[in-house]
């Protein structure tokens, strides 16, 4: 996977992930994006996933993993047991995004979110214009097949982290396979967020 | 009684009067060629086990099988560890056998276990009663069987036994325990006993403590036995041996080791309303228990049952699986089946706890399985492949 052609999200977040560190990636899926960190960055790498079959396919990855929901799976680890927690493409997907959150930033020093953007404006345009459930490339699903519990823009999610004293430490946008800056809770599909319950560490 | 006589007959003996084979219980082609062959238990003997209970068992023989072989670092060996009523025939063929080891599907060369890399281990448990020293042993100083004056044992005890044979045979440190139930516990033993001693473990099927519940059931078992008057308080090698109870035991075992689903699939309940109540098997399910029951009763000893059960009963690593675990490096993979109510998943979620609060790299999966709790005897493809690349990774570190 890694010598192919590396996704942007996982690109991006391979940037955000210093060398060596230790990295719990809540919802890994198959392992894709934990399997590129092991392999680029030497990171320990802990994945959480609820399908069996993406177990399997993680294991034979060489990842460590745990079967689980990921609403319940973090008590049992200590504060900042990990240098960073991963909640890529999956915070839209939990029950108690709010918990999952709260649990994340506990058990991480940092806490990379990357979501599917609800306030890109072609999803806008579909809602206002259509009066359709929006389908775009991050949102891909019809409204009767969506795994999606939760829909968040990325203004959402700053201001969520504005009025819980949480800490954006960098914020990286992506509009169709390409970075961007411009007006991104309009612009961006994908947002992707580190952050961290302590003050900005210097 | 006939069918249970016929079925009998068709189990592990060479002398076949009716040789029968019935749906689901037949091996496909075991494939003799592919395999390991033809395997022999040999037997090492040392002078002295302290028990944890503080008793003295002396001399004290494993009897043990090795499959593949050990590399020049002596790296590359995996303890396999045995359920309840196991031994120490893991895999291959006996001579004259017609039915492999245990754990045929997935020890041997190209299998999970690959035996043309690992050098695979796997010994009776002490306590037991195929080859290791047991109740029915000759207690030296006796010269009678011990029946009842065998040490109580535990799992602990298991494991430092296993320990002087690792020795033995010149291991310094293990690439893996691995085992299901039973042998479950023993490889959470070897995780918090002797932590140094080995790079990783597969606990299959287990629990970090035996729960009232699991205890309840062994305790049914152990009172059939006993009410058993065969057993005559354990002195039975002389005359016959409590069998009723014994198979009794292993009937009600036997349905703890299985899903509602196995159960309605090995038997379709035939329910006929016009017929009388009667002392021997009707309904088909009655049949396959009792056919179970005797099956049992030829291979295993009463008072071993009544020791091994005890062993498990006392099973409890709670308190210090997560505090022997911490700067172990070690790593585990645990796998637990849905249908599997004897042990559930919830018992193996509790070891992963363990093995997460001391920062052990665990790997955890919830196999959905159909077989209840002896899925780890049958579940070649999924488990296989868990295994198969747990090894793969631990193995290169």
């Amino acid at each position: 996977m890694a010598h192919g052609e590396i996704r942007l999200d996982h690109k991006v977040i391979l940037g955000m992930v210093t060398d060596g560190a230790s990295v719990l990636d809540l919802g890994c899926g198959e392992g894709e994006l934990l399997s590129i960190l092991e392999k680029e960055k030497k990171v320990r790498g802990q994945g959480i996933e609820f399908s069996e079959q993406a177990i399997y396919s993680c294991v034979e990855k060489g990842l460590s993993v745990y079967h689980g929901d990921i609403d319940t799976g973090l008590s049992e680890y200590g504060d900042g047991s990990f240098d960073y927690v991963i909640l890529n493409e999956s915070l839209q997907q939990v029950w108690k995004s709010g918990v999952v959150l709260n649990e994340a930033l506990r058990v991480g020093r940092k806490v990379i979110v990357g979501f599917p953007n609800f306030g890109y404006y072609s999803v806008r345009l579909q809602v206002f214009f259509g009066g359709r459930t929006p389908v775009t490339p991050s949102l891909p699903y019809m409204w009767y097949d969506t795994p999606n519990v939760h829909f968040i823009s990325i203004s959402d999610f700053e201001e969520y982290c504005k009025n819980r004293g949480v800490s954006v430490l960098d914020s990286v946008f992506i509009r169709k396979n390409s970075v961007t800056r411009i007006l991104p809770n309009l612009f961006a599909d994908t947002g992707i967020f580190m952050i961290s319950k302590t003050p900005s560490p210097p | 009684m006939d069918v249970v006589k016929i079925m009998r007959n068709r189990i592990d003996k060479s002398d076949h009067l009716h040789k029968r084979t019935s749906k689901g219980t037949q091996h496909e082609d075991p494939k003799k060629d592919r395999g390991l062959g033809i395997v022999e238990t040999r037997y090492f003997t040392f002078h002295e086990l302290v028990t944890l209970g503080g008793r003295k068992l002396s001399p004290v023989t494993l009897a043990y099988e090795t499959y593949g072989s050990l590399n020049s670092e002596k790296s590359n060996a995996i303890l396999v560890l045995h359920a309840f009523s196991g031994d120490a025939h893991a895999t291959g063929f006996h001579e004259g056998a017609e039915k492999p080891g245990w754990w045929d599907i997935l020890i041997g060369p190209g299998k999970a276990f690959d035996t043309d890399k690992y050098f695979v281990i796997c010994s009776n448990v002490i306590g037991g009663c195929k080859g290791s020293t047991g109740p029915s042993s000759i207690n030296p100083e006796t010269g009678k069987s011990y029946g009842l004056k065998f040490p109580m044992i535990t799992i602990d005890d298991m494991v430092n036994a296993q320990r002087h044979l690792i020795d033995h045979l010149g291991i310094d440190k293990l690439l893996a325990v691995a085992g299901g139930s039973m042998g479950g516990l023993q490889a959470l033993q070897w995780m918090a006993s002797y932590p140094e001693r080995v790079r990783s473990a597969i606990p299959i099927a287990a629990t970090v403590r035996h729960t009232p519940q699991q205890i309840a059931f062994n305790e049914v078992g152990r009172q059939a036995i006993m009410a058993d008057p065969n057993w005559k308080s354990g002195d039975y090698y002389d005359g016959p041996p409590p069998s009723a109870g014994l198979a009794v035991a292993r009937m009600v075992g036997h349905i703890t080791y299985m899903s509602e689903r196995s159960l309605e699939e090995k038997t379709t309940a035939r329910r006929d309303p016009a017929s009388t109540f009667k002392s021997t098997a009707v309904l088909e399910v009655e049949q396959y228990l009792s056919y179970q029951g005797n099956k049992f009763v030829e291979r295993f000893d009463a008072n071993s049952y009544l020791f091994i059960s005890k062993a498990m009963d006392h099973f409890d690593l709670s308190g210090e699986l997560t505090h022997a675990l911490k700067r172990s490096g070690m790593k585990a993979l645990v796998i637990a089946f849905k249908t599997d109510w004897l042990y559930p998943p919830e018992h193996s979620k509790e070891i992963v706890r363990a093995c997460k609060m001391a920062g052990v790299n665990a790997t955890y999966c919830e196999i959905d399985s159909p077989h209840g709790h002896d899925s780890f005897l049958l579940e070649s493809e999924q488990q296989g492949h868990l295994i198969r690349h747990f090894l793969e990774k631990v193995a290169k570190e």
